[in-house]
């Protein structure tokens, strides 16, 4: 434990070491946000509400996710793939500490920083200039257990498809790939609710819900009760399956793993 | 000129032929580029799976925006590349590199950054321009067709004179080589829609200001027929070649001032 702690602080520090990445990361999302939120404020002059979203639900979810984006890391992350690709993973192995675990006591220290610093700008400028939603007590700290679970979910997934290394020598493409599946079904360009039944229905059941929808719609006050608890539990649930398929992959990949000129 | 139309060649040529090494790979590269884009347009028709209008707009004629500023996106793409990759060269001092040869900085800088996948990007512009014009029925006079073809370059001049402003700050703020994304990713979603969905000062500030209304909007309201839901003059119809003179002065200016701000991490 006093080990996962101090990687952490590492995955903390990391990111914190380069402000100007931040600045220029959360002028993105502000943009973006602002982008995003004109365009559905113009639906919803057509329409009261969608999928049980109203205009300012929509409004928050915009801002909500620009500010989740490099707190649950929905883009590409290579570094495990990068450090199969030039065999350091050799070196890693080698450690009396497991990578999987390594790796997510760094995203767990890397999780905090952004949700400050890359989140929080976006979030206030959005709320300074367009009416949002805004959570009770409740809702506020099953939004903080989901967000967190969120981050499991998609350090899970991340874990997976970078592992593809281990079989392939480039490992773009599945990268790519498997990046626009979260974006999609997430929920990050466009909310789930805004999908059609099938596709919705099929959506919220895929652990991608997790990472952004799912905290979104318990902010919004969407899930409460017995619902809330299944959300949350259906998050718990794909991370302890995403972590596990890591682990199996993983343990399969090491048996076989042969380093070039290591 | 020649000569810098001939070394973009050279080293293009180079890359093109790396990437076609490993063919298994580049195909599933351009797979994933693919629809890493098309989400953008899955967005469009999700929204109108929910209203039959956006403002005025149909979903043809949005699709027709869309496609218009993702095949200028994909071409300014191709031709001198997304320009996150240099901020690096500045933070590792390599620039000096660039510094010292004898050809101009930004030929080198924009020639240096070629993906064949972004061809990808093209493809699915394209697929989106057949679905527009298979639903509207476009009277296609000769001016129309002018409008059209002069406008495609001059939004390529207008995306990449932006860009080039965007990554200029690099050269001050060394890690904050993710602006560009604001500029690049931003100034295409943004020209996808039409502009009179957004607030009045984002619109002075990204349309008029950042001329980013000159890529698609204006010459797509004269290709269609529409009248502007703004009510501005219908010369600006006309105006993206002078436009993109204009931004193109202005890129060309900013880059020279920032190079002469230039300081070597001693790399």
């Amino acid at each position: 434990m006093r080990l996962d702690w101090e990687i952490a602080k590492r995955g903390w520090r990391r990111y914190a070491a380069y402000p100007w990445a931040t600045v220029a990361g959360a002028f993105t999302n502000s943009i973006f946000g602002f982008l995003q939120a004109y365009i559905l404020l113009a639906v919803y002059r057509h329409r009261a509400a969608i999928g049980g979203f109203d205009a300012a639900d929509a409004v928050t979810y915009v801002w909500l996710a620009q500010s989740m984006i490099m707190t649950v890391y929905i883009f590409s992350w290579w570094e495990l793939a990068w450090r199969i690709r030039d065999g350091s993973i050799a070196t890693d192995l080698a450690r009396p500490l497991d990578p999987q675990r390594y790796w997510l006591a760094y995203d767990l220290g890397r999780a905090p920083y952004h949700f400050l610093f890359r989140g929080l700008p976006p979030f206030v400028l959005g709320a300074l200039v367009f009416h949002l939603h805004y959570p009770s007590p409740l809702d506020a700290l099953a939004f903080v257990v989901s967000l967190t679970l969120a981050v499991v979910v998609s350090f899970g997934f991340r874990f997976v498809y970078n592992s593809a290394a281990f079989w392939l020598l480039d490992f773009r493409g599945v990268v790519t790939l498997s990046t626009t599946v979260v974006i999609f079904f997430s929920g990050m360009a466009i909310p789930i609710r805004f999908f059609p039944h099938a596709l919705r229905e099929l959506c919220y059941a895929l652990p991608f819900a997790g990472v952004i929808q799912t905290p979104v719609d318990i902010w919004l006050g969407k899930r409460e009760g017995l619902a809330l608890a299944g959300v949350i539990g259906l998050q718990l649930l794909w991370a302890l399956v995403l972590i596990g398929l890591g682990r199996v992959l993983l343990a399969r990949a090491t048996q076989r793993l042969v380093v070039q000129g290591g | 000129m020649v000569d810098a139309v001939f070394v973009w060649r050279k080293l293009v040529g180079a890359q093109v032929r790396s990437q076609l090494q490993y063919r298994m790979s580049f195909t599933l590269d351009v797979f994933g580029s693919f629809w890493i884009s098309f989400i953008d347009f899955l967005v469009v028709l999700t929204i109108f799976h929910n209203i039959s209008r956006l403002n005025s707009w149909t979903v043809h004629e949005v699709a027709f925006l869309y496609a218009l500023s993702s095949i200028t996106f994909a071409f300014t793409d191709l031709l001198i590349g997304h320009l996150d990759q240099f901020p690096q060269k500045i933070r590792d001092g390599n620039f000096d590199i660039v510094l010292v040869r004898p050809r101009g900085t930004l030929l080198q800088i924009v020639a240096s950054d070629f993906a064949s996948r972004r061809l990808a990007r093209v493809l699915q512009g394209t697929i989106v321009l057949v679905y527009a014009l298979s639903g509207l029925s476009i009277h296609w006079t000769a001016g129309r067709v002018a409008v059209l073809l002069v406008s495609l370059p001059s939004a390529v001049v207008i995306f990449g004179s932006v860009w080039v402003v965007g990554a200029c700050v690099a050269f001050w703020t060394t890690d904050g080589g993710e602006f560009t994304n604001a500029f690049t990713y931003g100034g295409t979603t943004m020209a996808q829609y039409p502009f009179d969905v957004y607030g009045t000062w984002l619109r002075r500030l990204l349309g008029y200001f950042v001329p980013l209304a000159f890529v698609c909007y204006f010459p797509a309201l004269y290709v269609l027929g529409k009248p502007d839901p703004l009510g501005l003059p219908r010369a600006l119809d006309f105006l993206s070649p002078a436009v993109a003179a204009a931004a193109a002065c202005v890129a060309g200016l900013t880059w020279r001032f920032a190079v002469r701000h230039y300081r070597s991490a001693g790399g």
